[in-house]
């Protein structure tokens, strides 16, 4: 603050001090003060909103648990309100593409940081962007044509004959999945990179000399050191996953339904602004607290995450 | 235990640099040998070669009688020490040390205890439980030594390991690491640009420029008979005349140059060479009157005074300077600036050296 009081002279310090405290204001705090206000009273008839039943409660964050459905896990019979299945599932789901994710930028980060030579990196690193430039909701139209029953996907599985009838792609959370994967690896790779690249080359020469198999290379010096990109790479693909409505609309199947399309409804097709607000902020803590456990589970500190 | 080394015939490109050039070398078993150059001669390479990082173009390594073609540094009996000592700062100093026996699968009593062991040794007792980022640069040396030290390596490998310390911590560096490698046995290849560092160390030295090998001998032959110019040039101060060297007979040859005609050992290889004249300047006397040969008035320009020996500067009739050392021992008396003096050198102390051996 001294520093731009200092550059800029107190006129111009003064002008973009209020543009950026309207933009937090007006833009960002009091509409979700709003909602978050919104989500504590009934939705009602305009007529009685002010009105005597007009009270504050917690009544439309309960609604997660009404209507039972009963499933099957392992055999074993169940009940649970179909919203919170939901919601697990979107978690689960939102897990595992995390860990998918993981699982293709951690090799493509280290070969992009170790591997390749410099000159080479400006080519690779474009090929990586070029899909960015495209819509998300064309990539993700994309996707659904290619999993399509009659898409190139299985024509081209039928041609090499790796299939002998085309395969069913878009079925329950599968289609989502590899859409979830698609659009959110970058987020992953990235800060992995980053970590990677910061590693000094002569640390993992040195594993090297000491006798250490590759494995222990990765285990011991290569990821503790990108630990810090890791947890942050992961903590953005699962909050954007678990946050995505466009990715489960288009490739969703019939089985399939993801906790942001459930607001969705509520806010859409219920016309129900209070409730959709619950469940958002539901939403919003709920994942809040799986990340901090999960944080606290691998020892991650916040301060490693803002690096 | 301890290997010797080998180098055949060894060269490595980059590309289309030469950066080592037919390097031969035979490293016995328990020897402390260096490698001597200026920056970029090719010190590095020749170690990484050694280690295994890089595969020579040409030539073979054997460590120990076995060629090493093909082996993975992790499958060699060497432990390299890096420049900047790459010890891993996630780990406590403990994990460093024995991370080379967890590897191999040693549990984590004996590890434990294995550190404790070596970090006696390296007189560091006791740090085991401390951060990387706790230590002093001379602790952290330490550390890097015992780490290598502990997958008992035939052969170590260190690469400028004390350019980083301070003077003072470098002088009790020296003597320590030389303590250590008597202690253990094992053959050391040390690696460094100060040649002080070279020959108060090593058994053997070999001086290096551009890629070459100019010379390896013990420390003493290396200062007392250089082969060229260059090793003359780097292992100590020189005054350098240039001219035209005579027949030799016995070892020593007339010098014609501009400053009068000298007479200075030649050796028989180079013998029709263009050569320079080379003495030290502790080899270099002031006296009031001339003497018999190798003599040159001068007028003495300068006198610093360095503890231990003085040094003074003179300049020649013709233009030459020349500097001579006196030891501040009471032996001679210390010209004035101003004085007219002779410098004079005996012929058997002064060499008659071609430049260094380089690619044309
Ligand atoms: N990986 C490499 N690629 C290209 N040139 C290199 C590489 N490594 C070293 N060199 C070159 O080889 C020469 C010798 O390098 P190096 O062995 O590191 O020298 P020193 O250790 O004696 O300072 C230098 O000129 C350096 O620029
Ligand atoms: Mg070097």
């Amino acid at each position: 603050m001294q520093d731009l009081l200092r550059r800029y002279g107190p006129g111009l310090t003064g002008l973009i001090s209020l543009l950026v405290a309207f933009w937090l204001v007006m833009l960002v705090i009091v509409p979700n003060i709003t909602l978050f206000e919104q989500s504590f009273r009934p939705y009602l008839p305009v007529t009685e909103v002010g009105g005597p039943r007009d009270i504050y409660s917690f009544n439309n964050y309960l609604k997660v648990f009404d209507g039972d459905v009963t499933k099957t896990f392992f055999g074993h019979e169940y009940r649970i309100p179909v919203h919170v299945l939901t919601f697990s599932l979107t978690i689960w789901y939102s897990i595992l593409v995390t860990i998918t994710c993981f699982a293709i930028a951690y090799p493509l980060a280290f070969y992009l940081a170790k591997v390749v030579s410099p000159k080479s990196l400006p080519t690779l690193f474009l090929l990586l962007f070029v899909p960015l430039w495209v819509s998300e909701v064309l990539r993700a139209f994309a996707w659904w044509i290619i999993l399509a029953l009659k898409g190139p996907l299985n024509a081209l599985l039928l041609f090499i004959g790796a299939i002998d009838k085309p395969v069913r792609w878009i079925v329950d959370y599968d289609a989502v999945m590899v859409g979830l994967v698609y659009t959110y690896v970058l987020f992953m790779l990235f800060p992995i990179y980053n970590a990677i690249s910061s590693l000094d080359t002569n640390q993992i020469e040195a594993a090297d000399d000491l006798g250490a198999p590759w494995w222990k290379i990765h285990l011991r010096i290569v990821m503790p050191h990108a630990k810090p990109g890791i947890a942050s790479g992961s903590v953005m693909v699962f909050m954007l996953s678990a946050g995505s409505l466009l990715v489960p609309s288009i490739l969703g199947s019939t089985t399939s339904q993801w906790f942001t399309q459930t607001i969705d409804q509520w806010f859409k097709d219920a016309l129900d602004w209070n409730t959709a607000s619950a469940y958002a902020f539901l939403l919003l803590i709920l994942c809040t607290v799986f990340v901090s456990f999960a944080m606290w589970v691998f020892k991650v500190k916040l301060s490693d995450i803002a690096k | 235990m301890s290997a010797g080394i080998d180098l055949e015939n060894v060269c490595c490109d980059f590309g289309s640099f030469r950066a080592v050039d037919t390097a031969n070398v035979s490293i016995q078993p328990g020897e402390f040998f260096s490698f001597l150059g200026p920056s970029g001669c090719g010190k590095t390479t020749i170690l990484r070669m050694i280690s295994g990082f890089i595969d020579p173009t040409e030539g073979q390594i054997r460590i120990g009688g076995k060629d090493m073609k093909g082996q993975r540094p992790n499958q060699r009996p060497t432990a390299l020490i890096f420049q900047n000592l790459a010890l891993f700062p996630l780990m406590p100093i403990w994990e460093n040390i024995t991370f080379g026996l967890e590897v191999r699968g040693v549990d984590k009593v004996t590890r434990r205890a294995k550190a404790e062991e070596l970090l006696r040794l390296v007189d560091l007792p006791g740090a085991g439980d401390k951060m990387v980022s706790q230590l002093s640069g001379g602790q952290k040396q330490r550390v890097a030594i015992a780490r290598a030290l502990a997958v008992e390596p035939a052969v170590m490998l260190l690469d400028e390991p004390l350019s980083a310390l301070d003077l003072k911590l470098r002088q009790h560096m020296r003597a320590e690491l030389r303590a250590i490698q008597k202690r253990t046995g094992v053959t050391f290849i040390y690696i460094t640009h100060d040649q002080g560092e070279a020959l108060a160390m090593s058994d053997r030295v070999g001086v290096m420029s551009q890629g070459r090998i100019q010379q390896i001998a013990d420390p003493r032959d290396i200062y007392n008979n250089p082969v060229n110019g260059f090793v003359a040039s780097f292992v100590g101060e020189n005054n350098i005349f240039e001219g035209k060297a005579a027949a030799p007979s016995e070892g020593l040859a007339g010098f014609e140059t501009a400053h009068g005609t000298f007479r200075a050992r030649l050796a028989p290889d180079a013998v029709g060479k263009a050569v320079k004249l080379y003495v030290r300047p502790e080899h270099t006397v002031l006296t009031a009157k001339a003497g018999k040969e190798n003599s040159v008035p001068v007028t003495i320009t300068e006198v610093s005074f360095e503890g231990a020996f003085i040094t003074v500067h003179g300049i020649g009739d013709s233009g030459k300077t020349i500097t001579a050392e006196i030891r501040n021992d009471g032996s001679a008396t210390v010209p004035d600036v101003g004085a007219k003096l002779h410098a004079s050198f005996d012929a058997a102390r002064a060499s008659l050296l071609p430049d260094a051996n380089v690619r044309a």
